[in-house]
C-alpha cells in the first residue's frame, strides 16, 4: 500500500503524467464501452469525439484568452476539405492514408489560423464575433465557387475497410473488446484515440507558461501588456492551437460523414459548438466534452420528442437548434459559469469545500 | 456600360436595405452598447407575421404595418425579459444571449410555418423598368425600397435632433445615470429604444422579401451583413450606418455581377478587416463626435 | 426646508454613512466637507436614491423622499448636481440645458435657455458646443445651469470645485451665493476644498468615515484650529 502511493504521488502531482493517465485510462474505458456498442451508438460516439475536438479548442480559446470565435465551423470546414481532398489523391485505403489527410487538415488550418488570428487578435467582444461569424458564413459559400471543391453536391470521402488496417491493430481490438473491428468502430475508435492525445495536448498547454499568459490576457489584458506579455502574439498563438484543433475535427467529421459539402457547415454548426462549450463552462475541457456529448445526442432525442407531439419530421428537426439556442440562453441568464464551473462554485460554497474561491 | 448601370442600381436599393438594417443595429448599439445579433431573426419573424395576414386576404399596406407594430412589440418584450439582466455586464454575455435568441427564433419559426419557401407578394411591379425600348435595372419595388428607407431615416432625423422624446433617449443611452438625476425615466428608453429598432428591422424585412422567396433563413445573410454596414459607418452614428450600408451594397453588387457571387461574403469579410483594422471607430468616426 | 435624519448605507460590508443627521435652511449653503472617504459623495448619492439607505431617512418640505425612485426627484424640486464630468458630453450645450427642463419641479414655469445664459454668458457664446469640448469650469457652469433649469427649491451640489483652478472657483462659488439669494435656494454643497466652501456657507457639517462629527455655523468651524486640522486640512 505505501508502496503504491509512493509510485502514485509523484506521478499525480506532475500535470503532465497526470493528464497522460487520466487521458489513457479514459481511453481504454471508451475502447470497452464503443467495443460493446451498436453501430448506431458508435457512430453517435464517433461524432462525440469529433464535436469535442472542436470545443475543446473553442473552449480553450473563448476561456482562456476571452476570445470569441464563431468562425469555427468554417475552420472545421476547411480541415474537412483539406482531409476530403487529400483523401481524393492518395485513395483513402490505407491507414497512413488516414494519417496524412488529417495531419494536412491540422497544417492547413494552422495556416488558416494565423491568417484569421492576426487580425482577430485587435478585436474584442461583438467586433470579433462578427468577423468570425462572417467568416463562418463565408468559407463554406466558396466551395461553390470552384470546381475543385465539388460544389453544393459536395464530394465524396473515401476512408480504408476494416480488412485494410494493419492486422496487429485488428488483433489489439479484437483482445481488448473481444468485438472484431469494423468502418464504425474503426472511426470511433480513431476519433477517441485522437481525442486523448488532442485533450493531453490542450490541458498541458492551458496549464503551462503560455496557458497563464492567455489567462493573464484575458482577465486584463493593459496589466499582461504592461507585465511583458506580446499581447497579440499571446492571441494568435491560442487562434492557432484552436484552428489546429477544429481542423482536425473537420478532417474526422469529413470521414464518418463520408460527405463533404458546403451545407454542413452552417451557422448553426458553429453557434452549437458554442452551445457545447457554453453549457460545459468557458475554459473547462471537461464542460466541452459534456457538450460535445450533448450535440452528438440531443438531435435525435429533441426531434423524437417533436414527433411525438405531433410534429412533423422537419418540424421536429427544428426542436434541437431551438434547445441549443435555450441553451445558450439560459446559461447566460442563469448559470453563466456553465455545468463545470457552477459545480465547481456550489461546492466551494458548501461548507466541506474551501471559501477562498467565493471572492472572486 | 449597360450592366453597369444595372448593377450600380441594384446595388443601390441593396445598399439601402442594408442601411435600414445597419441602422437598427445601431439604434441598439447606442442605447444599451449590445450588437443584436438577433436582429434578423426578429425581422424575420415579423415578415413572416405579415405574410400570414397577407394570406389571409388582408391588405398589404396593413400587413405591413401589422409588421412594424409587432416588431414594436418584440423589440420591447426582449429589451425587458430578455436583455435587461445582461445590459452593462461583460460584453460576451449579450453577444453569446443574442445568438441563442436567434437560434430560438429560427426555429420556432421553423416548426411554426415550415422550412419550405414561400413566394411574399409585393405591392408594385418587381420587373425592370423600360424607358424606350432598353431596360434600366430598377424595379417600382426597388424604387419604393429606397424611398420607405428614406422615409425611415428622415423620421428617426426628427425623432433624435427635434423632439424631447429623442432628447431623453440620447440622454439615457450616453450616460444613463446622470439621465435620472435629471428625472429622464432610462429603462423606459432603452425598452423603447429596442423597440424602435426591432420596428425599424421589421421595415427591413418587408423590404427584402418582397416579391422575393421566404423561408426561415432568409434574413441569414443580413446579420452579418447588417453588422458590417453599421461597422463601417462606426456604429454609434446612424448617418455612418446609412452610408456604410450603400457602400457595401454597392460593393457586393459589383462582387456579384463581375467577380461571382459566392465571393461575396468573403469580400465583405474583408471589408470588414481593413475597416476594422485601420480605423477601427468606423469611417465617419471624426463626425459621428459631433453628429447626432 | 431639507433634513436628513440618522441616514445610514453601505457597500457590501462595510458602512460608509452611519447615523447622519443634519438640517439645510431654507435660503443658506449648508457646506458638507470631509477628507477623501468620508462619506460625502456618498451622502448624496444615498439622499438621491442612487444608493441604498439602509436605515434611517430623508425629508423635503417635511414629506419623506427616502424611498422615493431617483427619477422623480427633479419634479419634488430637488436637483442632484453630480460633479463636472456629469455633463451629457455627446449632447450640445443647448440639448443639455433642453434636458434639465424637461422635468422640472411640478407646477413650476418652465425656465428659459436664455435666463441660464445671462447667468452663465461663457454658456451662451458656446451654446452649439457638444459639452465634451467644453473646459472644466464650463463643464462645472452648465452642470448647475441644468440644474436651474428644472427650478429645484433645493440643489445638492457635489464637489463643484473639483479640477478647477481658483480663479474659476471663487468665480463659480460668487454666482452660487448670488442664486441663492435670488432664487431663494437651498443649498447643500459637498466639499473637499473647506476653506473655499466655508467662505459662502452658512453653516457646515464635517464627516469622518461616514459619521457626523461637527455641525456648527460656517464662521465658527473656520475659528476652530484644532477642527481645521484633524479633518479639514487647512
Amino acid at each position: 500500500m505505501e508502496r503504491l502511493r509512493s509510485i502514485i504521488r509523484p506521478v499525480a502531482s506532475v500535470p503532465l503524467a497526470r493528464h497522460l493517465v487520466v487521458a489513457l485510462v479514459a481511453f481504454v474505458v471508451a475502447m470497452a464501452v464503443i467495443g460493446s456498442s451498436s453501430q448506431y451508438l458508435q457512430t453517435r460516439y464517433a461524432e462525440m469525439a469529433y464535436f469535442a475536438i472542436a470545443a475543446g479548442g473553442l473552449t480553450l480559446l473563448t476561456g482562456l484568452s476571452g476570445q470569441l470565435s464563431l468562425g469555427h465551423g468554417a475552420l472545421m470546414a476547411v480541415g474537412a476539405y483539406a482531409a476530403t481532398l487529400v483523401l481524393e489523391r492518395t485513395g483513402g485505403e490505407t491507414l497512413a492514408d488516414v494519417f496524412v489527410a488529417l495531419l494536412v487538415a491540422i497544417a492547413v488550418c494552422a495556416v488558416v489560423g494565423v491568417v484569421v488570428g492576426v487580425p482577430a487578435a485587435r478585436l474584442h467582444g461583438p467586433y470579433i464575433a462578427g468577423a468570425t461569424l462572417t467568416l463562418a458564413v463565408a468559407v463554406p459559400r466558396l466551395a461553390n465557387q470552384w470546381e475543385v471543391f465539388g460544389g453544393e453536391q459536395g464530394l465524396q470521402v473515401s476512408v480504408p475497410r476494416a480488412t485494410d488496417l494493419p492486422a496487429w491493430i485488428q488483433d489489439l481490438v479484437w483482445f481488448f473488446t473481444a468485438v472484431e473491428i469494423d468502418q464504425y468502430s474503426f472511426l470511433a475508435y480513431l476519433g477517441w484515440l485522437l481525442l486523448a492525445i488532442t485533450f493531453v495536448a490542450l490541458a498541458n498547454l492551458s496549464r503551462s507558461r503560455v496557458g497563464r499568459r492567455w489567462r493573464a490576457v484575458r482577465d486584463d489584458d493593459v496589466s499582461a501588456e504592461l507585465a511583458g506579455i506580446h499581447l497579440g502574439r499571446a492571441r494568435v498563438v491560442a487562434f492557432t492551437v484552436s484552428a489546429m484543433a477544429a481542423g482536425l475535427a473537420g478532417g474526422l467529421m469529413a470521414m464518418n460523414v463520408r460527405l463533404t459539402a458546403p451545407g454542413a457547415f452552417t451557422i448553426t454548426l458553429s453557434l452549437t459548438l458554442l452551445a457545447a462549450v457554453v453549457l460545459g463552462g468557458l475554459g473547462s475541457l471537461t464542460g466541452a466534452l459534456i457538450g460535445a456529448g450533448v450535440l452528438a445526442f440531443l438531435p435525435k432525442f429533441a426531434t423524437d420528442l417533436g414527433e411525438s407531439v405531433g410534429l412533423s419530421a422537419t418540424q421536429a428537426a427544428e426542436v434541437t437548434p431551438v434547445v441549443y439556442g435555450l441553451v445558450l440562453m439560459l446559461v447566460i441568464l442563469l448559470a453563466p459559469a456553465g455545468i463545470v464551473g457552477s459545480l465547481r462554485t456550489f461546492l466551494a460554497r458548501s461548507p466541506l469545500g474551501s471559501t477562498k474561491e467565493k471572492t472572486t | 456600360m449597360q450592366q453597369f448601370l444595372d448593377t450600380t442600381l441594384g446595388g443601390l436599393v441593396l445598399g439601402a436595405v442594408y442601411a435600414a438594417f445597419a441602422l437598427a443595429l445601431c439604434l441598439i448599439w447606442r442605447s444599451t452598447r449590445i450588437v443584436n445579433f438577433a436582429q434578423a431573426a426578429m425581422a424575420m419573424v415579423t415578415t413572416y407575421i405579415a405574410l400570414s395576414l397577407i394570406n389571409a386576404d388582408v391588405p398589404y399596406w396593413v400587413a405591413f404595418m401589422a409588421a412594424i407594430a409587432a416588431g414594436f412589440g418584440l423589440g420591447a418584450v426582449i429589451e425587458r425579459v430578455i436583455i435587461r439582466p445582461v445590459e452593462g455586464k461583460a460584453e460576451l454575455n449579450a453577444v453569446i444571449l443574442t445568438l441563442g435568441l436567434f437560434m430560438v427564433l429560427h426555429g420556432l419559426t421553423a416548426i411554426t410555418f415550415g422550412v419550405q419557401h414561400r413566394g411574399f407578394p409585393a405591392p408594385v411591379g418587381t420587373s425592370a423598368i423600360s424607358v424606350g425600348d432598353t431596360s434600366i435595372g430598377i424595379t417600382p419595388f426597388g424604387i419604393l425600397t429606397i424611398v420607405v428607407v428614406a422615409l425611415v431615416m428622415a423620421g428617426l432625423v426628427v425623432l433624435f435632433r427635434f423632439t424631447d422624446l429623442g432628447l431623453r433617449m440620447r440622454a439615457a443611452a450616453f450616460n444613463g445615470e446622470v439621465s435620472r438625476l435629471l428625472g429622464v425615466r432610462v429603462g423606459r428608453m432603452l425598452t423603447l429604444g429596442w423597440a424602435l429598432a426591432a420596428a425599424v428591422g421589421a421595415v427591413a424585412g418587408m423590404l427584402i422579401a418582397g416579391g422575393d422567396l421566404v423561408n426561415p433563413a432568409f434574413m441569414d445573410p443580413f446579420v452579418i451583413y447588417g453588422f458590417i454596414a453599421a461597422v463601417l459607418g462606426g456604429l454609434d452614428s446612424p448617418l455612418g450606418s446609412v452610408i456604410g450600408g450603400l457602400i457595401l451594397g454597392l460593393s457586393l453588387s459589383y462582387v456579384t455581377g463581375y467577380v461571382g457571387e459566392h465571393l461575396a461574403p468573403l469580400v465583405a469579410l474583408g471589408i470588414l478587416m481593413v475597416v476594422l483594422l485601420v480605423r477601427p471607430s468606423g469611417l465617419f468616426a471624426a463626425a459621428a463626435a459631433r453628429r447626432v | 426646508m431639507f433634513a436628513v435624519e440618522d441616514l445610514s448605507a453601505a457597500y457590501g460590508p462595510v458602512k460608509a454613512l452611519n447615523g447622519v443627521t443634519f438640517t439645510a435652511a431654507r435660503g443658506q449653503v449648508t457646506a458638507v466637507l470631509g477628507a477623501n472617504g468620508a462619506g460625502k459623495t456618498t451622502l448624496l448619492r444615498t439622499v438621491s436614491g442612487l444608493v441604498r439607505s439602509t436605515k434611517g431617512s430623508v425629508k423635503l418640505n417635511d414629506k419623506d423622499i427616502t424611498r422615493t425612485a431617483t427619477e422623480k426627484l427633479t419634479s419634488y424640486g430637488l436637483s442632484h448636481v453630480p460633479e463636472g464630468r456629469g455633463v451629457i458630453a455627446e449632447l450640445t450645450v443647448t440639448e443639455n440645458l433642453r434636458l434639465g427642463g424637461l422635468h422640472r419641479a411640478t407646477g413650476s414655469e418652465p425656465m428659459p435657455v436664455e435666463r441660464v445664459f445671462e447667468l452663465f454668458p461663457r454658456l451662451g457664446e458656446r451654446r452649439e458646443a457638444t459639452a465634451h469640448t467644453l473646459s472644466g469650469g464650463e463643464r462645472q457652469m452648465l452642470v448647475i445651469g441644468r440644474a436651474l433649469m428644472a427650478r429645484p427649491t433645493v440643489l445638492l451640489l457635489d464637489e463643484p470645485s473639483l479640477g478647477l483652478a481658483p480663479r474659476v472657483v471663487a468665480q463659480i462659488f460668487d454666482l452660487l451665493r448670488g442664486l441663492v439669494q435670488t432664487e431663494e435656494l437651498t443649498v447643500v454643497l459637498v466639499e473637499q476644498n473647506a476653506r473655499s466652501a466655508l467662505s459662502i456657507a452658512d453653516h457646515g457639517v464635517v464627516l469622518n468615515l461616514g459619521k457626523v462629527v461637527a455641525s456648527a455655523p460656517a464662521a465658527e468651524l473656520a475659528a476652530d484650529e484644532q477642527l481645521r486640522h484633524a479633518y479639514l486640512g487647512f
